[in-house]
């Protein structure tokens, strides 16, 4: 995949602007639908998810007192990190979309919610909510592609760094509320800043992701553990706390990767966002987002985002009734002739990940070698990564011969 | 030592509070945020309740004559409303108020004919300057012992909540105690019609006992009162000290009728004045008067005005310019849809990126 452009097949050429509009119309009136029916229902959908979520968490932290019996320690870990997944998926990335705002009710509102995970609810929400959101798949605008470490199309330009991209994002992986946290604070950038130099924005920002991970590290990691100590469970309750957070950490960066990662999701050039409408940026939404396929299951442990094509198209409407938008949806793509990408859960990781490898190396290397030609190949690679920008160059022209 | 276990439990608990977890399970408890539960919904007239409701054990009490600010979640949304509390303190700790519907009133209409025993409401403290003078014992000063009320539709609702506290009702009759026996006591209630009168059997066995003099009028039998008629009606008015509740209207030509003959007046509106929704209007923001056209965002209205505002996306996705709008009225620019907010609603958090001003209105940045 590369810029949705310059493609070969542009999938979007055989529109005119009217049908765009069109299809805008389309998509707005599924919200409206939804919109005027909502109610007493979906009220209670959050608050009975929320007080299940909190009673989960309360239950799986009190059989781990028990954790020295290795069935509490299995039961309670499991618990414990079901418990923390539902708190940032399905409620806490939801609630703080303001998803849940039109309720009135002060303690499920976006501007008060703050949630289990180590950057703050404000970071979150510029980074995530106006950034991500609005600038969907625009490459160089929206750092969610490849959070700012990785090469995520083939237009961006190779270089050796980039080999080691799938380490970097299975690391990412175990660890990433602290990257979410550190690409909120856009750490990187401005690290490169000489300190005395840092915006004050900057530094009142990382005062408080401080914060956040002391509280957060305090509770999981020394008092649960400490509460847990005369019952001799010090140690496995230390150990699920940190199994509940890597086990979440992974889930939610894999089910992230599976929203605009996998192969048949477009990105976009800057320029072709410049004076668009509101039916151009559905397009743009509906077109580099991705669904995962799957039950009532998947779409609570994942925040619904197994519906993530209609959740870029409606991101304030609320979760639950993503599952009944997604056919109407579907049926307005396949209308437009435009193309809606899904795929069982298994799939679409292993798609998200083949493009992470596959772009970890230079351009056409991974689509050209053969067993038969592979000593070649790596030799190839090998001056690649070491030689200069010339060197790179001219096998780079190679490679695209080969590929051609 | 118990501020060093709160502290533990609170690291516990973070970001969420301990609160949040006990909600789960004692929502009344002491310390909460002020809430109450349902126990009753009883039926007043064909389009009237009162509802009975447990409050939380923060609840400080109330004087007869009061209001209570309450907060209902209808289709989901949380509204709120103020209502009369129409009884003294009562020995089981409950309170009430009773709802008339209004036509098209969201509120009012889901508690009339809606809500369900058990059912958790959001409370504030009693308020209202709308009461009685007593002294610690409950007695009426002497300058209080004729009184005169003038009632309106649901405005009638504070007035039954003096007069029970002054004669309570039991099984045995109406009681006049002894630091009520000699007040000398008019009420003059105005209802569309007869069927239409909340309260009317209270006040109707008030009468009958002799504890009150009760004047009730009836626009469909009697026409619209006319409040120069009320020399004629309450022949003698002057000696008495009137308290009046009822619609705006009423209140004005009550409050220019006493002031002509230099009577002393205590007043309660009982419905806000209604904010009817035009198109455009000033908005009131950041210590600025500006005047938007009803296409405009409320937010690129002020901006270009140079107020500093909270902004985000700019197209009503991010809720990164959420403010509250205190009074007046907008309108959603996507859906038409007019969110309204006023004293008795209290502040509504609105978008102000796609959302332009339906009148004049107020909004704190």
């Amino acid at each position: 995949m590369t810029a949705i452009q310059k493609l070969e097949q542009n999938p979007v050429a055989h529109l005119t602007p009217e049908d765009i509009e069109a299809f805008g119309a389309e998509i707005e009136a599924i919200r409206q639908e939804v919109l005027a029916k909502r109610g007493a229902d979906d009220a209670a959908y959050i608050r009975r998810m929320i007080a299940f979520q909190r009673w989960l968490e309360v239950g799986s932290r009190a059989t781990l007192l028990a954790s020295v019996f290795p069935p509490a320690f299995v039961l309670g870990t499991a618990g414990l990190t079901i418990a923390k997944i539902l708190e940032n998926m399905e409620i806490g990335h939801n609630v703080m979309h303001g998803q849940w705002d039109w309720m009135r009710d002060p303690k499920i509102h976006s501007t008060n919610w703050d949630w289990d995970n180590a950057t703050p609810a404000a970071a979150w929400k510029h980074s995530h909510n106006e950034l991500h959101h609005t600038y969907t798949n625009v490459l160089g605008k929206d750092n969610d592609l490849g959070y700012s470490i990785m090469r995520v199309d083939e237009d961006q330009r190779w270089h050796p760094f980039f080999l080691a991209q799938p380490l970097w994002n299975a690391i990412n992986a175990c660890i990433f509320e602290y990257g979410i946290a550190a690409y909120d604070l856009e750490l990187g950038k401005n690290l490169r800043i000489p300190k005395e130099k840092r915006s004050e924005e900057f530094t009142k920002g990382a005062a408080a992701t401080l914060k956040k991970i002391r509280g957060q590290m305090l509770k999981d990691y020394v008092v649960h553990p400490l509460v847990a100590a005369p019952f001799g469970a010090l140690l496995p309750t230390l150990a699920a706390n940190v199994i509940a957070n890597v086990g979440r950490n992974i889930w939610s960066h894999s089910i992230i990767m599976c929203g605009h990662f996998p192969e048949g999701v477009a990105v976009f050039e800057k320029a072709s966002i410049e004076g668009e409408t509101k039916a151009e940026w559905y397009l743009r939404q509906g077109l580099g987002s991705a669904n995962i396929t799957g039950g009532k299951l998947m779409d609570i442990m994942s925040g619904n985002l197994s519906h993530q094509v209609e959740h870029h198209l409606f991101p304030d409407l609320n979760s639950n009734r993503l599952a009944e938008v997604a056919p109407k949806v579907k049926a307005v793509f396949e209308k437009y002739d435009l193309p809606y990408v899904e795929g069982s859960f298994p799939k679409q990781l292993a798609s998200a990940w083949h493009k992470v490898f596959r772009l970890s190396l230079p351009n056409g290397w991974l689509a050209t070698t053969t067993p038969k030609n592979a000593p070649k190949r790596m030799a190839q690679l090998y001056k690649m990564s070491t030689g200069g920008r010339k060197a790179r160059k001219a096998i780079q022209a190679e490679l695209d011969a080969a590929a051609a | 030592m118990s501020s060093l276990l709160t502290r533990v439990v609170e690291a516990a608990t973070t970001p969420l509070l301990p609160a949040d977890y006990l909600d789960l399970v004692a929502p009344l408890r002491a310390g909460a945020p002020l809430r109450g539960r349902i126990v009753a919904v009883e039926s007043e007239t064909r389009d009237a309740a009162t509802i009975v409701i447990k409050p939380g054990a923060d609840w400080a009490g109330h004087v007869p004559g009061q209001y209570v600010r309450i907060g209902v979640d209808v289709d989901g949304v949380r509204n709120w409303r103020a209502y009369s509390l129409t009884h003294g303190p009562r020995r089981d700790g409950l309170i009430s108020v009773t709802v008339k519907a209004v036509p098209d009133g969201k509120v009012s209409n889901f508690l009339v004919h809606r809500t369900t025993p058990g059912t958790l409401v959001h409370l504030e403290q009693a308020a209202g300057e709308f009461v009685l003078p007593a002294d610690e014992r409950g007695v009426t000063p002497l300058s209080h012992r004729k009184l005169l009320f003038v009632t309106a539709g649901s405005g009638v609702t504070p007035v039954v909540g003096m007069l029970r506290n002054l004669f309570p009702s039991t099984d045995e009759g109406v009681l006049r105690p002894g630091r009520s026996r000699d007040l000398d006591v008019t009420v003059v209630h105005v209802a569309p019609s007869k069927p239409d009168s909340i309260f009317l059997s209270d006040l109707q066995a008030l009468d009958a006992a002799g504890a009150i003099n009760l004047v009730a009028r009836y626009d469909d039998e009697h026409g619209v009162l006319d409040v120069a008629a009320l020399d004629q009606l309450v022949p003698d008015l002057a000696s008495r000290t009137t308290y009046a509740c009822g619609p705006g209207g009423l209140l004005a030509a009550l409050e220019a009728h006493h002031e002509a003959r230099g009577l002393a007046l205590q007043t309660e509106q009982f419905r806000a004045a209604t904010i009817v929704a035009g198109e455009g209007g000033t908005v009131h923001v950041g210590g600025q008067a500006i005047d938007a056209d009803g296409a405009t965002p409320v937010l690129d209205a002020a901006e270009s005005a140079g107020v500093l505002m909270p902004s985000g996306c700019r197209m009503g996705i991010c809720m990164g310019c959420v403010l509250p709008l205190k009074e007046g009225a907008v309108r959603d620019l996507r859906t038409g849809e007019v969110t309204t907010a006023d004293a008795m609603t209290g502040p509504v958090k609105i978008q102000t990126c796609i959302t332009a001003a339906a009148g004049p209105c107020h909004i704190e940045n």
